[in-house]
């Protein structure tokens, strides 16, 4: 029993990052129904700009996160315009190939200046204490992860909810063309979930350094892909969905890894999303709305 | 318009055409001319011929976007290892069982997963081929994540050839015949097909498992011809590869998609050394096209000898370019 409680809190961390990545996933879906697949590489370069600024500008980790948090808001600004906007009004395929293709540039642009190289996450940036409590060990890192997720959860939760732009942003998600009829600009709202998807991306991107120790370019795939098999799990274009998704993904892939094979957790990431799309492809909190011709 | 005389003379032609380029090939390579190095490139570009032309039929023809093709080849890659290698049967006996094998693993995956659509189901397809490669790399009998080494070559041009050939074939006369129709149907308007009675499932299945069957044959000559398969070959960056020629070529052309698998293997060719910069320019290619160019480079059209009439001012200008 002990065990168990303690894959839990270990999933609880992995589950935070995964819930942070998913939440752009589900914006971005939410407003545009595009699924951005270059979220998860943005969360890489999110590592590396985390990275840089604590090794070459000895910046604490919070700075670091901050400074990861503005790069890859604008990153993810200027990814919209080059390549989606001109796509807005094409078929799905042609946008989730080109969501592809970003991804694709983002993951070998950066192997290509910064070679396949890992870098490991400089240890001074957070020494690491562990707490043991009632026979449970939590270190303070796993504290941080979750501290910080659930703070910008709450901020976004406020912007979405009680802000001029977040009631836009609702908007725009329940009906583009009634939006624009009353005055809200749609690129200007999907810039803005581009920026805030992005940055929560980064944050989880200096995190997964901090967690795993390690980064390197083609690191954003795979929590990429699990972040947005959480999405899908909690209702891809629900925000509450995505958290809860995010976090059940994490404690389920520590679960695997802990009681199973460490080699089957991707296996069965992929295993949940299709069961998921199989019984109910609106997700755990999505609402069965019939199929319109 | 099309007489019988016209469609003989057209076939007798396509055959002497055929003939013609296999003998060439071959004479070359038994002279030498086409050394170890243009071999591989060869033998290269006709899997990824086989590759994108079996793609094509279930991404553009039948228009339900599959990233799990490379999850097919290996699947095809494994069966005929298991039974030449392991079990020592012949060659052919390998290829027949990787094409089944694969067109069973596409039924099975595709009977749940056509039901979605769009990008769901290229995630869910996504999916099925990951799992597909960490299955097979947690099975011991096929050697775990080393996979299988010491394979027989058998892939020699002719086999190659015949493969290429059958596979065109086979998939050009099924999208011209009644299900081609019907498959196509599904692409434009699935709604409008249902209504005129067709069952979209059992087409979208169909071209799906047809695809995989020939996604299978290329696993099986890739196999057999770089003697050591290994299921990390198999991930979904060759799927992604696959996609590119596919894009590139046109979604629903297959002289399109047989012209950007040539194209793609000889600047794979030029830019072995350069792995990283291959990646950017396939990441760009995909960008590019879609953004300038959605319906790939030769759209849904068909290069054929009537096109080149066209563009030389040639007699047969009056019927439409199918």
């Amino acid at each position: 029993m002990l065990e168990f409680i303690q894959q839990l809190i270990n999933g609880l961390s992995l589950g935070a990052i995964y819930a942070l990545i998913a939440l752009g996933y589900t914006m971005v879906y939410g407003i545009i129904l595009l699924i951005n697949f270059a979220h998860g590489d943005i969360m890489m370069v999110g590592a590396y700009v985390g990275f840089f600024s604590i090794s070459l500008l000895g910046s604490n980790i919070i700075v670091a996160m901050v400074f990861a948090m503005v790069t890859c808001a604008l990153l993810g600004v200027v990814i919209e315009k080059v390549a989606y906007r001109p796509l807005r009004n094409s078929t799905r395929i042609a946008a989730l190939i080109t969501a592809i293709g970003m991804s694709l540039f983002l993951e070998y642009v950066t192997l290509y200046f910064l070679t396949a190289q890992q870098r490991v996450y400089p240890a001074s940036a957070f020494p690491l204490h562990k707490y043991e409590i009632a026979g449970l060990v939590i270190s303070n890192k796993d504290i941080f992860i979750i501290v910080s997720a659930v703070i910008m959860m709450i901020i976004l939760q406020y912007i979405i909810k009680r802000t001029k732009t977040g009631k836009a942003m609702r908007a725009v998600s329940l009906d583009k063309e009634a939006a624009v009829l009353m005055g809200i600009s749609v690129d200007r709202i999907v810039s803005i979930t581009f920026a805030i998807g992005s940055a929560l991306a980064a944050a989880a991107g200096v995190m997964i350094g901090l967690y795993y120790n390690a980064i390197n370019p083609l690191m954003g795939i795979i929590p990429g892909l699990k972040a947005f098999v959480a999405a899908v799990l909690g209702g891809i274009g629900l925000i509450p969905g995505a958290m809860v998704g995010g976090f059940l993904m994490g404690i389920l892939e520590t679960l695997v890894s802990g009681y199973w094979s460490s080699m089957y957790r991707d296996a069965v990431a992929f295993g949940v999303l299709i069961l998921i799309l199989l019984i109910k492809p609106t997700g755990l909190f999505g609402k069965n709305t019939g199929e319109k011709v | 318009m099309q007489d019988k005389k016209r469609t003989w003379g057209k076939f007798i032609l396509e055959v002497i055409f055929l003939v013609a380029l296999f003998t060439l090939v071959q004479y070359l390579i038994t002279v030498g001319i086409l050394n170890r190095y243009y071999q591989i490139n060869l033998t290269l570009m006709g899997i990824n011929i086989i590759l994108a032309v079996s793609l094509n039929l279930i991404n553009g023809f039948t228009g339900q976007l599959s990233l799990g093709h490379a999850g097919f080849m290996a699947i095809g890659a494994f069966a005929s290892v298991i039974m030449t290698t392991l079990l020592d049967y012949p060659f052919i006996i390998g290829i027949i069982i990787a094409m089944l094998a694969a067109a069973l693993a596409g039924f099975i995956i595709g009977v749940p997963t056509l039901r979605l659509k769009g990008d769901y189901l290229a995630i869910a397809t996504l999916g099925f081929g990951e799992i597909i490669r960490v299955v097979l790399q947690n099975i011991d009998y096929t050697g775990g994540p080393a996979g299988i080494s010491g394979i027989a070559k058998m892939t020699t041009w002719p086999v190659l050839f015949i493969a290429v050939v059958v596979t065109i074939v086979v998939i050009v006369n099924m999208i011209n015949s009644s299900y081609g129709r019907a498959i196509i149907s599904v692409r434009e308007d699935e709604v409008a097909a249902e209504v005129m009675g067709i069952n979209t499932t059992k087409y979208k299945v169909l071209a799906f498992v047809v695809g995989a069957a020939f996604a299978g044959l290329a696993g099986a000559l890739y196999a057999h011809y770089f003697y050591i398969v290994k299921p990390e070959t198999f991930n979904f960056l060759k799927s992604f590869d696959i996609l590119v020629m596919v894009v590139l070529g046109g979604l629903g052309s297959t002289t399109g998609a047989v012209i950007a698998a040539i194209f793609i293997t000889v600047l794979n060719a030029f830019l072995q050394e350069y792995a990283a910069v291959r990646m950017i320019i396939y990441a760009l290619i995909l960008i590019i096209v879609m953004i300038y160019r959605p319906q790939g480079l030769l759209g849904n059209k068909e290069l054929s000898r009537k096109s080149f009439n066209r563009i030389w001012g040639g007699k047969h200008v009056s019927s439409t370019n199918k």
